[in-house]
């Protein structure tokens, strides 16, 4: 059976650069310039409809921008290129990169596009980035991303718009008012953006669902992981640990510096909610899945030379990456599964060489499901074409400061997150190595897409 | 022949997976059960649930055969006596299938109806214990549920179904002249309303499950799943299992309700319902319908109605008894017997008998973006097979990628298909003016204009660009393929693949080999047609071979008829109360009156007046002036846009008149041109049989009635041969043959059977 595939699923390698005692070997290769983060922020991540509901999405990106700009002070004309990503555009500011540059008082010689890839669109940013550096176009570059749930592009009917488009056709005044009478009750039905997966029709908490089914991950699972997630959250944000986040003043509000969906709640409570999209028997609810967010997010990339020559001491050595994709009906979740031993392999690392995991959290039923399925033989080999099991990241590893169930998950800033986070996490715990997985979906309001990074100390 | 629209009830029939066949099954009725190892259904306890699992581990689908009964039965038993069961589940472990029917052998054995009448009286007996049931049962639903298996299903006190296109639920019972005799027609009313059971059991449709969910079918619904940590098949059927078990015990602790708050427009149903004079009217609405459908032909839907109607006006026992009785008189009758012959007919005619080609098509070329090139194109990109469309002009491969897109995009508008399904199976359709790429093709079937000409033009040509193991099919209707073939370097490769018109609708493809036609030809082109979802016969080349030469001495005599006054429309109403779907003047119009022209002439000239009749000329007259049938507008009839009376033709009846013939007293009531036109037909069917060009009478049946609208009520011209009698049927022709001469020249075969009864076509 030929597979449609449209899931992809980025794999970075970072080696972190400020320790330098362990004898690791490096992860450098002949003839490719080394590419490091130099700093990464974002915006506090809120529940859609709280503070940020009156702002537009430039103005959240902006906000990461000069966040970003006051953290690294560097010059606003170094940076080559700025990248952002996001999914659901906002029509007026299409490309947001550019105008959310603009904004942030970047040079208007700097040129900005923007990209969407689904959950992964922040991580399609930072490996563009890698690749305009490696290519040597460029040796510093910004990349972010940005999604704003408060509000999103609801549309007149497809009928409405012909009308109206006809309408300025029009030359006179008798055939304005004919189409003006052909207006009908059903014109007028607004079309809101699809929350379903373009090509199955099915919405991402639906697959979700099945998805876990299909793994039998239960539900006490899913709530057990998504109090873990929250939990571990709120001791990193009251630690002071999520270093990344930046205070922003709000126009007309007050400053927010905090993430404001981090819920411990208990296994009890959670145990009482219906399921949110399979009913009545679904184990999916609203608490084990990640919520609408409105976030934005941004990193800074340059050439190991640039940075050094400018002064920075890099976080991470930025390695290699890999897409992977698979069936969107029935694998649509399961990117981390495929590419977490691509990446490995490409890197000559092994799962037991990486000190520090982060991965897109979704749903806990997707992160559950995609840890049963790497620790499945069957699977492996059925599906993946391989001898045995990927195996699991060990959990003492894994998401230690939250995830996205807990922190949000703007679609389209939550890959610059992940990877700031490994970088600070290395940093923070000693390790060498960290790897970042996402999965993406090809929708548009949902997503979950696991991208991957490894990073090392050199 | 291109063009016979032969639609009906009858061409759902092979789509179904209505499996009442189990004939491999052997089973033995005097092992007593209670000593023989279950081996169909087995029970566990999960909690205080009964899991009881059905499998017939002798055949690919679950029937409610004597053993499966029996085990249940037996199963049954010792969940009501175990004290620590408080609810049941049952559910099939084999994948696509619930229970597929009944077995159709149980009935098929009885010798009288009131032995067919006990059978269904203990069915009824059997599940009005299940819906009795001092414990819920809940039924767990994957695959087809259909016939008996339905009636068992909606016994239970609960339904879930999965998602899967798989799951199909509906009663096909009349399409074998039956009706459902376990109780299917009392409980369907109840379920799911008067008008949605007459609408489920007289069109024998099969219902989806979401659909099953808005009817009030089943009561709830499961997604299928994806692979996981095993096939994604299995799991379903265990998250399906996982799924009833919640359910069945929270009906067991009462949280679970089985009463349905009914909305306001059921409440208003209900209340019209319950009004005898509405319900009265109903029924006469349904019988007038039934009736000018049916021409009186089929005896079950009658039946059916009856049925209905005596338990839902009489209450529930006179409806059992009416349903089992009824049940008994429609398992003898010859409709009946017809049908499920049909239906086994066509169950072998879905199989391959040639074997495994050595080399799959994969991608397949397509000469002539006509209609049936088009037709062809669109029921192969949805089977993955990669297809070429060529034509000569652009102009037409836009025409016939029009129609390739508007089959499709009809689907998408009755949400059989996703856009975006539809968008990726176009994407192996390419259309083009040149051979290009040709060279990686696998077959090429060629459906340009009938003329042998053109035919070794387009063969050399394609000949000179395809690979060594490409095969050469022509969609011909008529031109005999060892003629085409003597044009080609390698005719083991070529073959016939006659397509009817319209492809996606009419499901028969008559395949023709030659002497030189080589067996993995053969194997290829029927791999492909099944691909293509066809019912398969595999005929002897000659010309006309099996189907057009049947029905050229048919139109013959139609044309005769027409001569000798009898109108368009008498002769549709003629032919259509005999059982044809379509009358034999619609069906010339259908066809192409031009084409039937060029068929009456070539089979005239290769049989000369053996095929004679009607005078050729009306209809070569008929194609000068414009009237070709349908596709000019004008033919026996005019058509228009929209227009859903046709009005015949005044200009066809002017050169009706011009040729005007006189009729012969003797044989020209309703009944005699009745049997002029069929017996030719049957006669010449025979005799190919008699020829070799069929193999044997099944695929003959099965093409005359898949193919050319033969009467489905009779089972096909050699089953109507068999139940009519030969000798009757000789006596008519030589009553015939007296006046027209050797048109109706009863063949050898024929005669063989009139003067031995016991011969028989079939068993």
């Amino acid at each position: 059976k030929e597979k449609m595939l449209v899931n992809s699923l980025p794999l970075l390698i970072f080696s972190l650069s400020s320790f330098q005692t362990k004898s690791k070997k490096t992860l450098a290769r002949p003839n490719v310039k080394n590419i490091v983060l130099v700093e990464g922020v974002r915006t506090p991540f809120l529940l859609s409809g709280t503070t940020y509901s009156d702002l537009m999405p430039h103005d959240l990106a902006r906000a990461a921008l000069q966040g970003l700009l006051h953290r690294t002070a560097i010059p606003k004309d170094v940076v080559d290129y700025i990248i952002y990503g996001t999914v659901i555009q906002e029509v007026k500011t299409s490309n947001v990169a550019r105008e959310a540059a603009l904004g942030a008082g970047f040079s208007d010689k700097i040129p900005s596009h923007t990209v969407t890839m689904a959950c992964i669109s922040s991580n399609q940013a930072m490996t563009s980035a890698v690749g305009l550096i490696a290519a040597g176009q460029c040796d510093a570059v910004v990349a972010g991303g940005v999604e704003f749930m408060s509000d999103v592009p609801i549309r007149h009917s497809r009928k409405m718009r012909k009308t109206m488009l006809s309408l300025n056709k029009a030359k006179t005044l008798g055939q304005r008012l004919s189409l003006l009478g052909s207006i009908r009750l059903a014109h007028l039905s607004p079309e809101l953006p699809a929350v379903a997966e373009f090509s199955t029709s099915e919405t991402m908490g639906h697959s979700a669902d099945r998805l876990a089914a299909a793994f039998g991950v239960s539900r006490v699972e899913q709530d057990e992981f998504a109090l873990r997630s929250h939990s571990l959250a709120k001791k990193a944000q009251d630690a002071g640990l999520l270093q990344d986040v930046i205070s922003f003043k709000v126009p007309g509000r007050d400053i927010v510096s905090q993430d404001n969906g981090i819920r411990p709640s208990s296994m009890e409570q959670m145990a009482k909610l219906k399921p949110a999209f399979i009913k009545p028997h679904g184990t999916v609810t609203a608490a084990n899945s990640s919520f609408l967010t409105d976030g934005a997010s941004a990193v800074l990339i340059m050439s190991e030379e640039k940075a050094l020559a400018m002064g920075y001491k890099p976080k991470a050595y930025l390695r290699d990456f890999v897409y992977v994709s698979q069936d969107p009906k029935d694998q649509l979740l399961l990117g981390p599964t495929y590419g977490t031993p691509k990446v490995l392999e490409r890197a000559g690392l092994t799962m037991s060489d990486i000190d520090v995991f982060e991965f897109h959290e979704a749903f806990a039923g997707q992160i559950m499901a995609n840890l049963k399925a790497m620790d499945s033989d069957w699977f492996a080999q059925t599906y993946m074409g391989r001898k045995s099991k990927v195996g699991t990241p060990p959990m003492d590893k894994f998401n230690l400061w939250g995830g996205s169930l807990s922190l949000g998950h703007p679609f389209g800033a939550t890959g610059c997150r992940l990877v700031t986070t490994v970088a600070h996490r290395l940093q923070k715990e000693g390790g060498q190595y960290g790897l970042v997985a996402a999965c993406a979906a090809g929708g548009q309001v949902s997503d979950t897409h696991s991208p991957q990074m490894v990073f090392q100390q050199s | 022949m291109a063009g016979v629209r032969a639609a009906g009830v009858f061409s759902r029939f092979a789509n179904s997976k209505y499996s009442l066949l189990s004939g491999h099954a052997s089973r033995s009725l005097s092992v007593s059960s209670s000593v023989a190892a279950r081996t169909h259904v087995s029970y566990e306890l999960k909690d205080d649930v009964a899991v009881i699992r059905l499998n017939d581990p002798t055949s690919k689908v679950n029937t409610l055969s004597v053993q499966m009964q029996a085990e249940l039965t037996e199963v049954m038993g010792e969940v009501w006596s175990n004290g620590a069961v408080k609810s049941a589940v049952f559910i099939s472990t084999k994948p696509g299938c619930f229970i597929a029917g009944a077995d159709i052998n149980m009935i098929q054995a009885c010798k009288s109806s009131e032995e067919v009448t006990s059978l269904s009286r203990e069915g009824q007996k059997m599940f009005e214990k299940i819906e009795k049931s001092p414990i819920p049962i809940v039924a767990a639903i994957n695959g087809s549920c259909l016939g008996g298996g339905l009636e068992f299903a909606i016994a239970c006190q609960y339904r879930v179904a999965t998602k899967s296109r798989k799951t199909i639920l509906g009663t096909p019972e009349v399409m074998l002249g039956l009706l459902p005799g376990a109780g299917g027609t009392q409980r369907l009313p109840k379920m799911v309303g008067l008008p949605g059971a007459f609408d489920m059991m007289l069109t024998g449709r099969n219902i989806r499950a979401d659909k099953a969910k808005k009817m009030g079918l089943v009561h709830q619904l499961v997604d299928p799943l994806g692979p996981g940590l095993k096939p994604a098949e299995e799991r379903t059927i265990e998250y399906l299992e996982e799924v009833a078990v919640g359910v069945a015990k929270g009906i067991a602790n009462k949280k679970v309700s089985l009463t349905k708050e009914k909305g306001f427009m059921q409440k208003l149903q209900d209340t019209v319902m319950g009004l005898g004079p509405v319900r009265k009217q109903i029924y006469k609405t349904v019988s007038d319908k039934v009736q000018k459908q049916t021409k009186g032909l089929y005896p079950a839907p009658v039946k059916i109605i009856e049925s209905i109607q005596a338990g839902v006006e009489q209450g529930g026992e006179a409806g059992y008894v009416a349903e089992a009785t009824n049940f008994g008189k429609l398992a003898m009758t010859s409709e009946s017997r017809a049908l499920i012959g049909l239906y086994q007919g066509q169950v072998i005619c879905k199989k391959n008998h040639y074997g495994t080609p050595e080399k799959e098509v994969k991608k397949l070329a397509i000469l002539g973006a006509g209609l049936m090139g088009a037709g062809i194109a669109q029921v192969s990109v949805d089977k993955g097979l990669t297809t070429i469309l060529k034509d000569t002009a652009v102009d037409g491969i836009s025409r016939g990628e029009q129609q390739v897109y508007k089959g499709l995009n009809d689907k998408v508008k009755k949400k059989a298909l996703t856009s975006f399904a539809r968008d990726t199976i176009l994407s192996n359709l390419s259309a083009q003016l040149d051979y290009s790429s040709f060279k990686s093709a696998d077959m090429v079937i060629e459906a340009v204009f009938e003329d042998i000409n053109i035919k070794h033009k387009v063969l050399k040509e394609v000949e000179a660009v395809i690979p060594p193991h490409c095969i050469f099919a022509s969609n011909t209707s008529a031109l005999p393929i060892k003629d085409i073939a003597a044009a080609s370097k390698r005719p083991e490769k070529v073959i016939g693949m006659h397509y009817f018109s319209p492809v996606d609708k009419m499901q028969l493809l008559e395949i023709i080999t030659t002497d030189k036609t080589s067996k993995d030809t053969t194997a290829s082109a029927v791999s492909v047609g099944l691909k293509q979802g066809k019912i398969i016969i595999v005929v002897g080349d000659g010309p006309g071979f099996y189907t057009t030469r049947c029905l050229a001495p048919m139109l013959a005599e139609a044309v005769r008829v027409l001569q000798e006054g009898v109108g368009p429309k008498r002769l549709d109403a003629l032919t259509t109360s005999f059982g044809f779907p379509v009358g034999a003047a619609t069906l010339a119009d259908e066809v192409g009156i031009d084409v039937a022209a060029h068929v009456a002439e070539d089979l005239g000239k290769a049989f000369g007046s053996r095929f004679g009749g009607g005078n050729v000329d009306v209809l070569k007259t008929m194609v000068e002036k414009g009237f070709k049938g349908r596709k000019s507008g004008k033919g026996c009839y005019i058509y228009g846009k929209g227009k859903k009376d046709k009005s015949v033709n005044p200009d066809a009846e002017e050169i009706l008149k011009k040729y005007k013939l006189a009729a012969h007293p003797a044989i020209s009531t309703d009944s005699d041109i009745q049997y002029r036109l069929v017996s030719r037909f049957v006669n010449e069917a025979v005799l190919c049989l008699q020829e070799n060009i069929l193999r044997n009478p099944v695929e003959g049946d099965i093409g005359a009635v898949f193919g050319l609208g033969f009467p489905p009520c009779l089972g096909g011209p050699f089953r109507f041969v068999d139940s009519f009698g030969a000798e009757r049927l000789v006596g008519i022709m030589k009553r015939f043959e007296d006046i027209y001469g050797n048109q109706f020249t009863p063949c050898q075969l024929l005669l063989d059977h009139a003067k031995n009864p016991s011969k028989k076509f079939h068993k």
